[in-house]
């Protein structure tokens, strides 16, 4: 059964007399452990999409079940505990809370679990913090990181609850080439641990990365393809490294 | 979420903004701190009244005409004659009038103050000494004598370092001559300084610098304070008798003891205290309502915030509370800095400006239970608003 449905999900917005129908009508199934790339031009309704599964947005109409779970008829605060529970969002401009160290940013989740397990927080965020590679940047605050390593600070508060899902809205967005690879290589690694990730990217490079892309047009998906030829970031990486060493060595870019 | 977390990451947040936070409880220090202050000199004088009259002898009694028109005055020189003869009870007896904004030129300069026309006992009354020279005796106020005994302030004033005994005071254009001048009771609270003073012999005054003959007020010594039930009652027969009053008549005139004169006095300082309290408890509500502002400016700022944190799965109640916590726990540190401000203020006051001051413990309290109510009552709104927030509307804002 898909750990993600979506039935004629509907979302409208009301901007004074007019309608702006961001999604219309949207039928999915994401099955768990599945990677999936939303593409799409600007405004098709992709953020919107992310959004109504990340159960930051009610659709105006239509049903959501995630995890067997109908979304339609949930509280505020019952969003408020699926987005603890079950699903790390990753954004587009990172959103850590400024002046405050990537500990405490990453903590930010255990902070509103309500589980009541007595887990050690800090040590789960500096777990998480140390497997994406930051366990020396514990203490830094977001504007004495690199974009990157800003990135990998969100994906570790998004991953520091061991979420099924990873949603990610142009996670890439504002990194270069090597950032990118960098964060296309950790999503790959826990997708192969398990993780169910749906992503939007604008980057058909970024795209081949992931299983499956989905296009969206006008708030509607035009197309539904799985991606043949698969590329593996971790590979891609270090090619991109390599070719770029001799010129960080002789002055240029580090 | 616990009470501890709670209180942690507001803790955090308010020092993560040191200046904003300072800033926002700055009206709560100044409003607790002055509430404190306030009501501390407030009661340190009334305390000071109490004593220093308490100080003249507790077996003081005191003649006043009822309280009123002027006109209804009806104490005169000869009721002072009268008890003084008639009475078995008093050790010491002086009429007393009192003239204040009284011009005196002598030696280099002038100086207004207040001039007492008094008899020789009223030293004794009040247990007031003499620097130098002499006080007033019987014969000076039979002869209806232009001497006069100073008060430190007036006799600096006008005579700088000189010696003023035997020199010419003239006040309201009347020449005195100097024959004493009394020790210094240093500068009392209040601000009023009780060295400011003139004394002369209670005739030459009321034929000199009066325009009737009446006395402003009797003051009297009791033998012996278990004796002073009885020496009231005996003065008010005496007065009525020497008033011609039948029974059942009001009184024409109020026979004070020790009690009433403190009772009187502090009621007047009691007002004062309640008044400048009741500024200071204005200035902590302007405090609180400085904490909304600032807190709901700070809830626009933290909108991305707010989305982050609903994002990361905070309840609408979560964020009611934190900035709930943030208000009350900026109010409670704005007292508390308030209370340690009022404590140093209060003590120098006494210390290097001689204003007697009581802190009293219930006013902190209170001050303390008043600033967390306005970190409450004044974060409710802003929290409220910060809590409704929708998350995509909160993530987007820029
Ligand atoms: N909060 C909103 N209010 C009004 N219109 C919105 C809102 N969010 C998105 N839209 C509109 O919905 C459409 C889809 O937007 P979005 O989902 O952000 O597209 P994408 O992410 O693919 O660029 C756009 O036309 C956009 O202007
Ligand atoms: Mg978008």
């Amino acid at each position: 059964m898909a750990v993600i449905a979506l039935r004629g999900v509907k979302r409208h917005y009301v901007v004074g007399d007019i309608t702006v129908r961001a999604i219309r009508g949207l039928d999915l199934d994401v099955e768990s452990g599945e990677f999936v790339a939303v593409m799409g031009p600007s405004g098709s309704g992709k953020s919107t999409l992310m959004n109504t599964l990340g159960c930051l947005d009610k659709p105006t109409e239509g049903s959501y079940v995630l995890g067997g779970l109908e979304t339609a008829t949930a509280s505020s605060d019952e969003f408020a505990d699926i987005r603890n529970d079950r699903i790390g969002f990753v954004f587009q401009g990172f959103n850590l809370l400024s002046r405050t160290s990537a500990l405490e940013n990453v903590e930010l989740p255990l902070f509103y679990d309500r589980s009541g397990s007595k887990l050690d927080q800090k040590a789960r965020a500096k777990a998480a913090l140390e497997e994406v590679g930051l366990g020396d940047r514990l203490d830094h605050t977001p504007n004495q990181l690199s974009g990157g390593q800003q990135q990998r600070v969100a994906i570790a508060r998004a991953m520091v609850k061991d979420p099924a899902f990873i949603l990610a809205d142009e996670p890439t967005g504002n990194l270069d080439t090597e950032m990118s690879l960098e964060i296309m290589s950790l999503f790959q690694e826990l997708n192969e641990r398990g993780k169910t990730i749906v992503m939007v990217t604008h980057e058909p490079e970024i795209a081949a990365y992931t299983r499956r892309v989905i296009t969206m047009r006008d708030g509607e998906i035009v197309s539904d393809e799985p991606v043949s030829e698969r590329r593996r970031a971790a590979d891609d990486l270090a090619a991109w490294r390599e070719r770029h060493a001799g010129f960080a060595a002789s002055g240029g870019l580090s | 979420m616990t009470a501890s977390k709670l209180v942690r990451a507001a803790t955090r947040s308010i020092f993560r903004n040191k200046m904003r936070s300072f800033l926002t409880s700055l009206g709560i220090i100044i409003g607790v701190c002055s509430v404190i202050v306030m009501v501390a000199v407030g009661s340190g004088s009334q305390d000071s009244i109490r004593k220093r009259i308490e100080s003249m002898g507790t077996n003081l009694l005191m003649v006043m005409p009822p309280r009123g028109p002027r006109e209804a005055n009806r104490l005169s020189m000869g009721d002072v004659d009268k008890l003084r003869s008639e009475s078995s009870y008093l050790s010491a007896i002086s009429g007393v009038v009192r003239l204040s904004g009284v011009k005196a030129v002598g030696g280099s300069g002038d100086w207004s103050t207040s001039v007492y026309g008094v008899e020789p006992d009223y030293f004794d009354i009040k247990g007031w000494e003499l620097g130098s020279g002499e006080a007033l005796t019987s014969v000076d106020l039979q002869r209806r004598a232009k001497v006069a005994v100073l008060g430190s302030t007036v006799a600096t004033e006008l005579f700088g370092d000189e010696d003023p005994l035997g020199q010419t005071v003239r006040i309201a254009t009347t020449p005195f001559t100097v024959i004493g001048v009394l020790v210094s009771k240093g500068s009392g609270n209040n601000g009023i300084d009780q060295d400011d003073i003139a004394l002369v012999p209670l005739d030459t005054a009321v034929n000199r610098l009066m325009r009737n003959g009446n006395v402003q007020s009797i003051e009297m010594s009791v033998v012996r304070e278990d004796l002073m039930d009885e020496a009231e009652a005996e003065v008010t027969a005496i007065l009525t008798e020497a008033h011609r009053l039948s029974p059942g008549d009001d009184l024409d005139f109020d026979v004070m003891n020790q009690a009433d004169i403190i009772a009187t006095a502090s009621a007047t300082a009691e007002t004062l205290t309640s008044l400048l309290a009741a500024i200071a408890g204005v200035s902590l509500i302007v405090g609180g309502i400085g904490i909304m502002n600032i807190m709901l400016v700070s809830v626009t700022e933290r909108t991305r915030e707010i989305g982050i944190r609903m994002s990361v799965g905070a309840r609408k109640r979560d964020i009611l509370l934190q900035f709930l916590a943030e208000s009350v726990i900026l109010s409670l540190l704005g007292g508390l800095i308030g209370i340690l401000l009022a404590l140093g203020i209060s003590w120098a006051l006494s210390a290097f400006m001689g204003m007697p001051t009581i802190v009293s413990v219930d006013v902190i309290a209170a001050s303390v239970g008043f600033a967390a109510a306005v970190g409450i009552f004044f974060g409710f709104y802003p929290a409220r608003k910060a809590a409704n927030l929708y998350p995509i509307d909160a993530l987007r804002y820029e």
